[in-house]
């Protein structure tokens, strides 16, 4: 369930977030699914990649800040109420959701992929596989190859 | 070979001698070449003969060494309304050397040096060094710029003079600096700060630890630095990080420099007498007030400087050093009256925005000062670069940093400024002494 993301500082301007994704290319890697937080002056580019630890080198080698960050990806049925059934399970136990985002649905098994953190991310994981839900594991599965 | 004593923390070291005689020996010294200078300035000085005659003073005037204060005093605008050597003292035959300073507005500013000369900035230079405990045993890369600035030259003359093995780099070059203070065993560097900040990222990009090199000593100057930043130096290179004070319109680095205890700049003062006056009236001030230091050459030929306005604000201080030198340190320079910024009618050093930065847990001493007008008042933006220790995953944990920038200088400095933290590596590094400001208001 656990999966490592990397986030990157980015200055809210024209072509910072091409810098990025132009390395990205250069170095051949594929974004499974990302985030953009945006501020007025800044944001936060959040990535889920084909392989992290390549990317983090290559992008650093570029001169680029990047933190790893370990983020719970959960599957939830792709229909009404998925989501909602996931946060059930949290519900009332006073954990909170720094933020969320989703990964692209699977059509052929109908689920949906949901990456999470947490600000209690072990308390959050203890719940989750109490519940029976599955995570995924690996983002082969979302690669289209 | 050198010839001089090797034993750096002995203060029997003949060249540093002077350093350590009874004070009042000392100002007998300074009153029989005080009364030289004068002289010598009035019989070949124009300007200066000037201004004493408007005065009514004779050179003979000078009986006791408090008569300094009845002399005019002298100021940048001199040099340069006389340059190229409207102010020599000395004819060109007698000057063996020339430097100038980086003029950013018009002319620079000349200084000449006579062998006389060239012979008291080397002896003020191998003091220097030898009050930081560099022998003829240390390996000085000296980073300092070669050429009409002072730095790199006075250095150069004085560390080898000392009997140290002398690397001439120059500024710049980041990565051949590296691999020399690796490769050639570097124990000191001598160089501007901000440089030397910018030396140990790159190292660490390249995954060197300055901390596991043999550099020992780093020698500081051209620019004002804050204790705050002595403090990351030494931590993050593991040496010893001593503040050099000069100005070239008075010889070049070597008028003072921090000696073991760190705590304070001792003046050499048997070459360079130092008053401490109020900046506004021009009335001197006894010794432990602050105010502006004014110096003058008591044995330069090619260019005495009598009463020379540094625009440096510091104070002289009177309690003795624990080093033993006898004599007179100053507190270490962090403002010059030259850089204060008047933001909305309260006075800002850039040094006292740099210390509140620093106060954050975390930060980095990467930051630019801009200044622009906005609805006829001063609107002030830093920019701080962020780093991968500090740079959470969530706005929050950012918003939360910028937060606690912005009050750290609110408290520090009292003026209100907007922090915008900017991509790593976004703001230029300096090779020589920094620009932290930008000032962009409507004159």
């Amino acid at each position: 369930m656990k999966m490592n993301q990397l986030s990157l500082f980015i200055e809210n301007k024209p072509e910072h977030l091409d810098r990025i994704c132009a390395d990205l290319k250069k170095y051949g890697i594929n974004i499974i699914t990302l985030s953009l937080a945006d501020t007025k002056d800044f944001g936060i580019l959040r990535l889920i990649v084909d392989d992290w630890e390549k990317a983090k080198v290559s992008l650093e080698s570029e001169g680029h800040i990047v933190n790893v960050t370990e983020v719970l990806a959960v599957e939830a049925s792709h229909e009404a109420g998925g989501l909602s059934g996931v946060l059930d399970v949290i519900a009332g136990t006073g954990i909170n959701i720094e933020y969320m985002y989703a990964f692209p649905g699977n059509p052929t098994t109908h689920t949906a992929a949901l990456v999470f953190r947490f600000d209690d991310p072990e308390k959050a994981l203890a719940l989750l596989k109490e519940a029976g839900l599955s995570g995924v594991d690996s983002v082969s599965l979302f690669e289209n190859k | 070979m050198s010839t001089y004593w090797n034993d750096k923390n002995s203060p029997m070291n003949p060249i540093s001698a002077p350093d350590f005689i009874p004070m009042e020996q000392m100002r007998e010294l300074q009153l029989y070449r005080l009364q030289g200078v004068v002289k010598h300035c009035y019989d070949n000085v124009e300007l200066f003969r000037t201004r004493l005659d408007e005065k009514g003073l004779k050179p003979e005037d000078i009986k006791v060494l408090d008569d300094i204060a009845k002399l005019p005093f002298s100021v940048k605008t001199d040099l340069r309304n006389h340059y190229p050597y409207g102010l020599f003292a000395s004819s060109l035959k007698d000057i063996v050397r020339l430097h100038a300073s980086s003029g950013t507005t018009g002319k620079p500013i000349v200084v000449g040096y006579t062998d006389e000369d060239m012979k008291v900035w080397t002896n003020v230079m191998v003091r220097s060094l030898a009050a930081c405990g560099v022998s003829s045993e240390d390996i000085v890369q000296n980073a300092y710029g070669y050429g009409l600035f002072t730095g790199g030259l006075g250095v150069h003359c004085g560390a080898e003079a000392l009997g140290a093995t002398v690397i001439p780099i120059s500024g710049g070059n980041t990565s051949k600096q590296i691999m020399l203070l690796k490769d050639f065993c570097s124990t000191v560097i001598t160089v501007t700060p901000s440089y030397f900040l910018h030396v140990i990222e790159v190292a660490s990009e390249m995954g060197i630890s300055i901390k596991d090199l043999p550099l020992r000593v780093g020698i500081f100057g051209a620019e004002p630095w804050t204790f705050e930043m002595r403090e990351r130096i030494e931590k993050e290179a593991g040496i010893k990080a001593y503040d050099i004070y000069g100005l070239s319109e008075i010889i070049g680095p070597g008028v003072g420099v921090e000696c073991s205890a760190q705590n304070g700049l001792h003046i050499f003062e048997d070459h360079f007498y130092p008053e401490i006056i109020d900046p506004d009236t021009g009335e001197v001030l006894p010794d432990g007030s602050e105010g502006e230091l004014v110096l003058t050459t008591l044995t330069k030929q090619a260019i005495p400087m009598i009463r020379y306005r540094t625009r440096d604000i510091t104070t002289i201080m009177t309690e003795k050093c624990d080093c033993g030198r006898t004599i007179r340190r100053i507190k270490k320079i962090s403002t010059r009256s030259d850089d204060m910024l008047i933001i909305r009618g309260v006075n800002v050093f850039p040094s006292q925005i740099e210390a509140a930065l620093l106060a954050v847990e975390g930060t980095l001493p990467h930051y630019m000062i801009y200044l622009t007008t906005e609805h006829d008042m001063d609107a002030v933006e830093v920019k701080v670069e962020i780093n991968s220790a500090q740079f959470g995953d969530t706005v929050s944990a950012i918003e939360k940093l910028k937060a606690a920038i912005t009050n750290s200088i609110k408290s520090i400095v009292g003026v209100s400024v907007k922090v915008t933290l900017v991509e790593p590596k976004t703001i230029e590094r300096s090779q020589g002494k920094a620009k932290r400001v930008i000032d962009q208001r409507n004159k």
